[in-house]
């Protein structure tokens, strides 16, 4: 057995678990109307390849990846494609987005599907069958699988971990799929072990799950695979990733870093069991495992096809009288859907039914009192309090210098505030804020660079005119040789001194205490660089939770 | 629309901490109560009327609320914090103003809760404490000790009249506590022993009947401790830090300087320590910096004590802590998670 | 009382060097001023401060010859930015220099345009393409909204569209944050 080591902070939030866990999975029902956004994962948006009245089959791609940071798209069911436009997506600001709508035929008529030999098939073309078969992370980041399965770029990944801490109150879909598909996740897994080259195999499982652990041993020893399985002590968050790695690993991700760069990759087990489907069986990624539950009849775990409104699935599970909103995701991370006919995207984890008694309106805010009974719980050990304070008086720097960035927006500290202040969002409003000032200055520095070179063209033009004229006159002087070749050189010239010029003021505005500095100095200096990059990197990113 | 958590724990709030702190402070009260006679509890009673009237004016000028911050309890932790700070049989005015000052001009000219800088009870005794010096060393006499102990009724028209029954002496019922009587005594030119020798306020180790409020206060500080409320930083590096200043004077001069129990088993040093020194919206917030926040709290109290013209320094020393605050935060940043393997 | 004082002086020189000591250690040499304000400025390059785009007008106002308040695009959070950098009150901005507006891009109507690339001409940053006498579009991306284009046009068919919030660019609202009765 091996010797698990606790994580900072946490809490014990009610688990109310049990509501939707005895029930088995209900398999998948086709809706009469889907609609697929395009922009359901982290990156760049699926670009559409199907027009206006195309029949299109289940399983087909109806949008490819646009870019390395992107995923394909496909039909969940087979039908007609009614529209191509903006529609409501399940997304906190409640704008429209790009969306593909079929209107289904009821026939759910399969595309031909290809398993892959992925044991002889080239590491990078699986990669790309991986990006073009849909797959994302189902945790909640909804990362592109192909590039977190490439272990270039970083140091050799040894630990492949398996996150079943699934440590959100309500959600238990990755428990019952556990349960009920233990040997496809594992068949996953061996995938992922095999393209990422790690050694050493483990699934974290919350120690709530013990029918899900029981399966999970038993499916390992049928396969034969060699995999740990370790029960984790419940605890909120513990299935954050950097949260798993120190759990199984007692590896401490850098701050301001990812658990790759300790050797760790983490992977949910939805994720697992969606490659082990898209490459054994040439499934797309086009259902997902959703616990529908809260205020419900029929609290349970539904097989349900991307983008199937919410409302239908509410249908499926009883609606029942006053219910006062639904929340998408679990009740500390997830958000409040702005309207009922959102889709169920590839993030949808669980869709959890508000009423009155299980959700009391919160009370009223306070100022805070400084009692830092945030501390103790935050899993990065953040200052919360301080965090707040700074994003609440818009000192974005200052929030910025106390680690913002480590935030993982898990919840905890507004949990236990007794002032009852919404913290993380002033932690998002201040994260946003951010990475909107990084992006206009980015443009404000194309803007200034583009405007420096008509300056200098101008310039140039200018000169040539003048040369030309002089040149003109000189010829029809002299009626000398043509000046051509002369010309050209002269500008040549111009153009070469010109680049020198605008080398020389680019150095000129680097610092310049940066010279004649000792050796630990200029590292700091390259550490703070490299933070600067990683974070115009994530700023890049739409917001979006970290993975659970 | 929010990010943050859509469920809370259960039952925190402002109020439970606030409630909590008043409850641990029971057992101080009662036994104060029961060694010093009725007079704690007429002002604290008043003190809390007080507090409540001027919050609530207060709260009234500013525009907000009144109900959400009336029931936070803030108020009521300050008022008492105050009446157990200041003599029992205080004339009612006095804690009139010193009232005003906490909760008017300490907290709300601030920006009300959460807001304030300094320990707004600690600042209203500041300001007594300079203004009407006589009436802040008035303290009431032990029972033990007294001729004619005082009953409700008369400790009622003592507070609020200013006359005292026919045939009582204010002598009686009044008299310096033990640290005042050692400063009197050393101004003299008496050496401790001699001190204690002459006086009948000394105890077991503190001042008869004070050293049974100061354990008393320390109970209940450990059980708010072990509410999770304050933090176990403060109140001990509060003590070490008045334990070693006094334990090195006393060493270095045992005849002139009180030993450093005798420094700790005052009511107002263990009420300092867990009840005023942890106040969280005035204290250091990080681990480090409460250590650092209790051990300069206790250093000072004891150097204003034994060098400084004021009978205790507990506020004083907490006061000036609270100003040290922000940089205190500043420079005790602890490290956050992995920040120890960053490349 | 004397001790009081002494100790509060103490405390006050200690903290002091303190601060002295910070200052010097994380004291960073940075780019020279000029640089400093043109990295503050939008860089819309439109020319309301009253000079040739941003670069000159942050010239000016490093020899001190210009205002901090005269870009309306960089807006009153710009005339702050400005104000801290040099170490001077904040003012509101000159409203004779134009009014901060949401951010827009040019639009040509090419049902409408002639291709007589004065347009071009008057682009700061070369954000429209076309050739003589053909139809002429924008580049929206690289557009930055300075409106330079919109009176040389003979045939008005280029307007200002106000950039829309799409889910990329929408950013997490302050929170409210109600602790006084709404008056
Ligand atoms: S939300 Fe952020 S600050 Fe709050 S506990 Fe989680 S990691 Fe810490
Ligand atoms: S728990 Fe709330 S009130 Fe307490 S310090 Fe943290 S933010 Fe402030
Ligand atoms: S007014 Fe226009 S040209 Fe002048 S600084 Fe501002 S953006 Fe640049
Ligand atoms: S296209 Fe027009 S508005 Fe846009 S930058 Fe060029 S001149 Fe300015």
């Amino acid at each position: 057995m091996m010797e698990l080591q606790r994580f900072p902070g946490g809490i014990h939030p009610e688990e109310h678990k049990q509501e939707s866990s005895s029930r088995p999975i209900h398999a998948a029902f086709v809706p009469k109307k889907l609609v697929v956004p395009m922009r359901q994962h982290i990156g760049q948006p699926s670009k559409p390849i199907v027009k206006v009245g195309d029949r299109v089959l289940k399983g087909q791609m109806i949008a490819e990846a646009d870019g390395y940071v992107s995923v394909a798209m496909h039909a969940p069911s087979s039908g007609i494609v009614t529209e191509i436009g903006l529609a409501a997506v399940p997304h906190p600001s409640g704008l429209p987005d790009l969306c593909i709508t079929l209107s289904t035929d009821g026939r759910d008529e399969w595309a031909a599907r290809t398993p892959i030999d992925w044991r002889n098939t080239d590491p990078a073309a699986l990669r790309g069958h991986v990006r073009e078969l849909g797959i994302a992370g189902l945790g909640g980041a909804v990362f592109p699988s192909s590039i977190k399965l490439d272990p270039a770029g970083g140091p050799p990944i040894h630990t492949l971990i398996l996150n079943g801490g699934e440590c959100e109150p309500w959600i238990t879909c990755d428990d019952r799929l556990m349960r009920e598909r233990a040997e496809d996740i594992l068949e996953g897994a061996r995938i992922m072990q095999h393209l990422l080259g790690a050694e050493k195999l483990i699934a974290g499982i919350e120690d709530n799950k013990p029918e899900a652990i029981a399966a999970m041993r038993a499916a390992a020893e049928r396969l034969g695979l060699a995999i740990e399985i370790a029960a984790m002590p419940t605890l909120y968050p513990g299935g954050g990733g950097k949260q798993i790695t120190k759990t199984l690993t007692g590896l401490d991700t850098p701050s301001g870093g990812r658990t790759t760069d300790v050797g760790v990759q983490v992977f949910n087990m939805g994720t697992s069991y969606a490659l082990a489907r898209a490459i054994l069986h040439g499934e797309p990624l086009i259902s997902r495992i959703v616990t529908v539950t809260g205020h419900v009849l029929q609290p349970q775990n539904f097989e349900v096809l991307i983008g199937t409104p919410i409302s239908e699935l509410l249908l499926h599970a009883g609606e029942r009288d006053g219910t006062t909103g639904v929340i998408m995701g679990g009740p500390m991370m997830g958000f409040d859907v702005p309207d009922m006919d959102v889709p169920v995207v590839k993030a949808t984890n669980c869709v959890l039914a508000k009423s009155k008694e299980l959700f009391p309106p919160k009370p009223r805010e306070l100022p805070c009192i400084r009692c830092t009974q945030c501390v103790p719980v935050c899993p990065a050990e953040l200052q919360p309090q301080q965090l707040y304070w700074f994003a609440r008086a818009r000192d974005l720097g200052r929030a910025q210098e106390y680690h913002l960035f480590d935030c993982i927006e898990c919840g905890c500290c507004s949990y236990v505030c007794p002032s009852h202040i919404p913290l993380v969002d002033y932690y998002r409003f201040a994260k946003s804020e951010i990475w909107a000032r990084e992006k206009e200055k980015r443009l404000s520095d194309i803007a200034r660079e583009r405007h420096e070179f008509r300056l200098f063209r101008q310039e140039r033009e200018k000169k040539e005119k003048a040369e030309r004229l002089a040149a003109k006159a000189q010829t029809k002087r002299a009626e000398a040789p043509a000046p051509g070749d002369a010309e050209q050189d002269a500008k040549k010239k111009l153009i070469r001194e010109a680049l020198a010029r605008a080398q020389a003021r680019k150095a000129a505005v680097t610092p310049k205490n940066t010279d004649n500095l000792p050796p630990e100095k200029q590292a700091e200096i390259a550490e703070i660089e490299a933070r600067r990059a990683k974070i115009v990197e994530i700023a890049k990113q739409p917001v979006e939770p970290e993975q659970h | 629309m929010t990010a943050s958590a859509h469920i809370l724990k259960d039952s925190n709030s402002v109020t439970r901490v606030m409630l909590l702190v008043l409850a641990c402070l029971l057992p101080g009260i009662l036994t104060y109560a029961w060694h010093f006679g009725w007079g704690i509890v007429i002002n604290l009673a008043w003190a809390s009327i007080l507090a409540l009237a001027l919050e609530a004016f207060a709260l009234r000028l500013r525009g907000y609320p009144l109900k959400p911050f009336l029931s936070d309890g803030s108020a009521v932790v300050t008022a008492w914090l105050l009446a157990l700070s200041l003599p029992p049989l205080a004339p009612w005015w006095l804690m009139l103003v010193g009232m005003v000052f906490a909760i008017g001009v300490a907290k709300h000219l601030y920006g009300g809760l959460g807001q304030n800088i300094f320990n707004p009870a600690m600042v209203g005794f500041a300001v007594l404490i300079i203004s009407f010096p006589a009436q802040m060393t008035q303290w009431a006499a032990p029972l033990a000790l007294a001729a004619q102990p005082l009953s409700f009724g008369d400790s009622l028209a003592y507070i609020f009249g200013g006359g005292l029954p026919p045939g009582v002496a204010l002598d009686a019922v009044v008299s310096a506590t033990p640290l005042d009587t050692v400063r009197t005594g050393l101004l003299q030119q008496h050496t401790l022993g001699e001190i204690h020798a002459a006086s009948s306020i000394f105890g077991g180790i503190g001042g008869v009947g004070g050293e049974w409020v100061a354990a008393a206060y320390l109970a209940g500080g450990i059980a708010l401790w072990a509410f999770r409320i304050v933090p176990w930083q403060v109140p001990v590096a509060f003590l070490a830090g008045i334990w070693l200043t006094a334990g090195f004077l006393h060493w270095a001069d045992a005849g002139r300087y009180a030993a450093p129990w005798f420094q700790i088993a005052t009511p107002s040093a263990m009420l300092g320590a867990f009840f005023i020194a942890t106040d969280p919206v005035s204290g250091a917030t990080t681990p480090r910096g409460r250590i650092i926040f209790g051990l300069g709290a206790g250093f000072l109290t004891v150097i204003i004590r034994v060098f400084g013209g004021y009978p205790d320094g507990v506020a004083f020393a907490i006061l000036l802590m609270n100003l040290c605050v922000p940089l205190i935060d500043a420079y005790t940043q602890p490290p956050v998670f992995g920040a120890t393997r960053k490349k | 009382m004397l001790t009081a004082i002494l100790v509060m002086a103490g405390i006050a020189v200690a903290l002091g060097a303190v601060l002295g000591f910070a200052a010097l250690r994380y004291k960073v040499e940075g780019d020279p001023l000029v640089e400093k304000i043109d990295a503050i400025l939008p860089q819309t390059q439109c020319g309301q401060c009253g000079f040739p785009g941003c670069r000159p007008y942050a010239e000016a106002i490093a020899r001190g010859e210009a205002d901090i308040n005269q870009c309306p695009p960089g807006g009153e959070e710009g005339v702050k930015k400005l104000a801290e950098l040099l170490g001077v009150e904040a003012k509101p901005l000159d409203e004779t220099h134009g009014v901060t507006k949401p951010k827009s891009v040019a639009y040509i109507d090419e049902a409408l345009c002639i291709g007589c690339t004065l347009c071009i001409q008057a682009c700061p940053v070369d954000a429209i393409l076309g050739a003589a006498k053909q139809m002429h579009t924008i580049i929206a991306s690289e557009c930055t909204g300075c409106e330079l284009c919109v009176a040389p046009c003979p045939v008005n068919c280029i307007s200002m569209v106000p950039l829309k919030e799409d889910l990329g660019s929408w950013k997490w609202k302050y929170p409210v944050f109600r602790l006084r009765q709404a008056t």
